[in-house]
């Protein structure tokens, strides 16, 4: 049995791969650990469940990375997908540790395998979990209970006592609440993506349209605690992980299978069967994280994807089916749109499509002439039947808005001065690297590069 | 539309993981799905026949139950192979033994055994059955080695006759050209990811069995099993040459070739379904297809009796007890070869069968695919 009336040198909050790195290495620096995860064994992990990889920097290829990606170029991708909005010190830090991970992550069981099939082009940049994120998951909880980490389950945390920066005390449970005490708090408790009445708060009613592509646990409960009680906030409240999903995805947890990769190969239409965006603008893994807000921007915040039998079978399968067609007025009666209107839409595009050889493998020169928005590359007529369509929606991965923590991932209070005990990793304080747009697997460093600081500095805190 | 509930179900799971991936490392369910989009019976049947049933996918998987979209590979593949195993049985009247394999497996090695029993009753003497028999053609004196030869040689010519029936139906549904079956490259290749139980190792970690956590006891149990039975085959196969080439007649030494192959194999083939069997009690039911327990736990149990009443056969033949433990021992053999095409044996043919295809696909398979960022 977990002695909750014991005091910890480290409280984890969260059960996620941040919270289990910070909970591993303070325990291999002798601390004496317990993880408070509100979901259940099955549901642990959050967000991590739905992972299935890692940016990490490295000086040469390895057995399951097919060559180099160095501290700079990772430096500079980042810049190119934030814009520029990040903390170059701590983005540059973190690509830094980045390195040691790579094999630090490795010791605690989790396996890599090389990138194979379905993949992104990132066999060279990206480390893959064998079995996906929750055999990486797996594995790190074994790690931490064999090293002695107490974990509980079904533990949520609703309040945190916090006097001066100074954490004293957290409250677990909203029936019979229980008081644990601790020397330091690791908050790594994820974002706030599911609490679908705080994001309304920044996007209003779009929101309520939104899927939630992971846990339904992130409500941002502890994040929300800790700003109130002082911690620094960092990053854009409307800034998130988005991605254009299938709309019948379930609402909360549908993870990877509802993904669609389908949109450089046909025509995107808003609800008034209208384009309103470069669908061919750049190659799909330079333009998938785009595509969230793009929708989420539309009315009634859905979209349609519309391709013919041509390209069918040129990307990946997906959970669900598209809705299929004969012409293209059927195809609108089906998705309840306009049938005059998407059947023009689809004149009009495809009298702009200039000749070119398509090669969807590179930037083509498949395009449109002379429409508003253009198609730049893979840009083929829409007119061989039978036609599809896949609906989508914004689908939100997690968002950005955080704590801000410095080098130690100790959180910083309004006034600027570090917290006397308290740390934070993983999605509640992505914002301080991550101001706006994704790289593919940094969610994942964020994790486990500040998951381990956090745990070292939080033990060490707790010792003196 | 599938022949049965069990195989949409199976086609509805690989339209799931074809569409995550995720764990495409493990073994080569994974990929040979991938190289499809769309799942006949035939392919489900070939799927099913390459899976091991390590686990792995079922404890890595983000969508098993209770995840509202019950992604549970194992369990339903090791359904869908139970049924292929029924689909493709010869002659087809006999698929039905596979509904109720372990009353079927147990009734007819019940009856082999009581028909030597009996005969060997009927033909000898108290005198001869309970005496003491010594030296070359021992073993002939209750049972003449010409007649031994025709009723095992028969029984195992049947079986062989019938399982290659079996697998012709298999390779036409699934769709593959006789060709691929004289391919060396994949033939090899095959023999080496069966003989070490490549796909048994939940893809480097070891296979999951009561929980998430890996082990590799099961790989290890099969190989005893495995390798055991080969040895005892060896056996039987050096000792008919001792006899006919050699002029050498049974019982031999305790130094000579088939003794000492039938008793290394023999401890194996203890050792092995004994471990199997503690495996699969402790096993998380989740991941098990509740129907085949039966067709399984008489196969091991099979092989188990097998090598006990071949040991106690080889430890007590200069004793009274050889002439009953003669009739115990081929009364089992003869049960283990009829049966071989109507119960878990099977597995084996068809997994490797299926591991030959798998060979050569993965051999013809060119680029990767582009997919799923997280």
């Amino acid at each position: 049995m977990i002695d909750l009336s014991r005091r910890y040198d480290v409280l984890v909050i969260g059960g996620g791969n941040a919270a289990l790195c910070a909970a591993i290495s303070a325990r291999r620096e002798g601390a004496s650990v317990l993880v408070l995860e509100a979901a259940s064994e099955f549901w642990r992990g959050g967000n991590t469940r739905h992972t299935r990889n890692m940016r990490c920097a490295h000086d040469s290829a390895t057995a399951s990375l097919t060559g180099p990606y160095t501290e700079d170029e990772f430096f500079e991708d980042l810049l190119r997908v934030t814009g520029g909005v990040t903390d170059e010190e701590l983005a540059r830090f973190m690509i830094r540790e980045s390195k040691d991970v790579l094999g630090w992550i490795e010791a605690q069981g989790v396996r890599w395998q090389p990138s194979l099939g379905g993949t992104l082009s990132l066999g060279r940049t990206n480390s893959f979990f064998l079995g996906g994120g929750r055999a990486m998951l797996n594995a790190l909880y074994r790690t931490a209970e064999r090293l002695g980490v107490e974990v509980r389950y079904l533990s949520e945390v609703v309040d945190l006592e916090i006097e001066n920066g100074m954490f004293l005390s957290a409250t677990v449970g909203r029936e019979v609440p229980v008081r644990v005490t601790a020397r330091a708090l690791v908050a790594a408790a994820g974002g706030f993506e599911s609490n679908i009445a705080w994001l309304r708060q920044y996007w209003g009613a779009a929101a309520d349209n939104f899927l939630i592509r992971g846990t339904p646990n992130n409500r941002g409960t502890i994040l929300k605690i800790l700003l109130e009680h002082g911690a620094q906030k960092v990053g854009d409240p409307t800034q998130c992980h988005a991605v254009a999903i299938d709309a019948r995805a379930p609402k909360y947890d549908g993870g990877i299978i509802t993904r669609l990769d389908c949109v450089p190969f046909g025509i995107v239409v808003n609800r008034n069967a209208q384009r309103f965006y470069d669908e061919g603008e750049d190659i799909w893994p330079k333009r998938y994280a785009i595509w969230g807000r793009l929708v989420a921007a539309q009315p009634d915040q859905i979209a349609y994807v519309i391709f013919d039998a041509s390209s069918l079978r040129l990307f990946m399968p997906s959970l669900f089916p598209p809705i299929e067609a004969l012409t293209i007025p059927e195809l609108a009666t089906k998705l309840g749109l306009d049938a005059e209107a998407l059947r023009r839409t689809v004149e009009t595009f495809n009298a702009a499509v200039q000749p070119g050889t398509f090669n969807h493998k590179i930037l083509d020169d498949c395009r449109t002439a002379e429409l508003d928005p253009p198609k730049s590359h893979w840009a083929r007529r829409i007119e061989t039947a039978p036609f599809y369509a896949y609906p989508v929606r914004p689908g939100i991965t997690f968002t950005y808005l955080g704590t801000r923590v410095n080098r130690e991932a100790r959180i910083i209070m309004s006034d600027g001065r570090p917290a006397k005990n308290m740390f934070a990793a993983g999605e509640i304080m992505a914002g301080n690297v991550l101001g706006r747009g994704y790289a593919a697997g940094i969610g994942m460093t964020i994790g486990s590069v500040f998951g381990r600081v956090a745990g070292r500095e939080a033990a060490r805190n707790a010792r003196n | 539309m599938h022949a049965t509930k069990t195989l949409a179900e199976a086609d509805r799971l690989m339209t799931v993981c074809n569409s995550c991936r995720y764990c495409e490392g493990l073994c080569a369910v994974f990929p040979a799905m991938e190289m499809r989009r769309s799942f006949s019976d035939g392919d489900l049947a070939y799927l099913a026949n390459l899976c091991h049933n390590c686990g792995a996918c079922y404890y890595d998987c983000q969508f098993s139950p209770p995840h509202e979209f019950n992604v549970n590979v194992p369990a339903v593949l090791a359904k869908t192979q139970h049924q292929s195993y029924a689909h493709y049985a010869w002659p087809s009247a006999f698929a039905g033994v596979f509904a109720r394999n372990g009353l079927f497996i147990a009734l007819a090695t019940a009856l082999s055994v009581a028909a030597f029993l009996a005969g060997f009753v009927a033909w000898h003497d108290p005198a001869t059955l309970f005496g003491t028999h010594v030296g070359p053609g021992a073993f002939y004196r209750l049972l003449p080695h010409n007649m031994m030869v025709l009723l095992f040689g028969g029984a195992f010519l049947y079986a062989i006759v019938a399982i290659g029936f079996g697998i012709r139906s298999f390779w036409r549904d699934i769709g593959e050209p006789t060709a691929t079956l004289r391919d060396p490259t994949a033939i090899g290749s095959a023999i080496r990811d069966a003989a070490r139980l490549r796909y048994l190792d939940g893809g480097g970690a070891g296979c999951m069995n009561e929980n998430a956590k890996p082990t590799d006891t099961r790989r290890i149990y099969h190989h005893l099993t495995f390798y055991g039975f080969l040895l005892c085959f060896a056996s039987t196969s050096t000792a008919t040459l001792y006899h006919y080439l050699l002029g050498l007649q049974a019982p031999y030494s305790w130094w000579d070739l088939p003794v000492l192959l039938g008793t290394v194999g023999g401890i194996g083939l203890v050792i092995g379904p004994i471990g199997l069997l503690a495996a699969k009690w402790r096993r998380d039911p989740a991941v098990l297809d509740e129907t085949r327990y039966g067709m399984d736990v008489a196969f091991i149990l099979m092989l188990l009796l097998t090598s006990f009443t071949g040991l106690a056969l080889l430890a007590l033949r200069a004793t009274p007890a050889m002439g009953i433990l003669l009739a115990l021992h081929l009364g089992v053999v003869f049960a283990l070869f009829i049966t071989m095409p109507y119960g878990k044996f099977v597995h084996g043919i068809y997994r490797f069968a299926a591991l030959v295809r798998y060979a050569k696909e993965h051999r013809a398979l060119g680029t990767a695919a582009s997919g799923p960022p997280n």
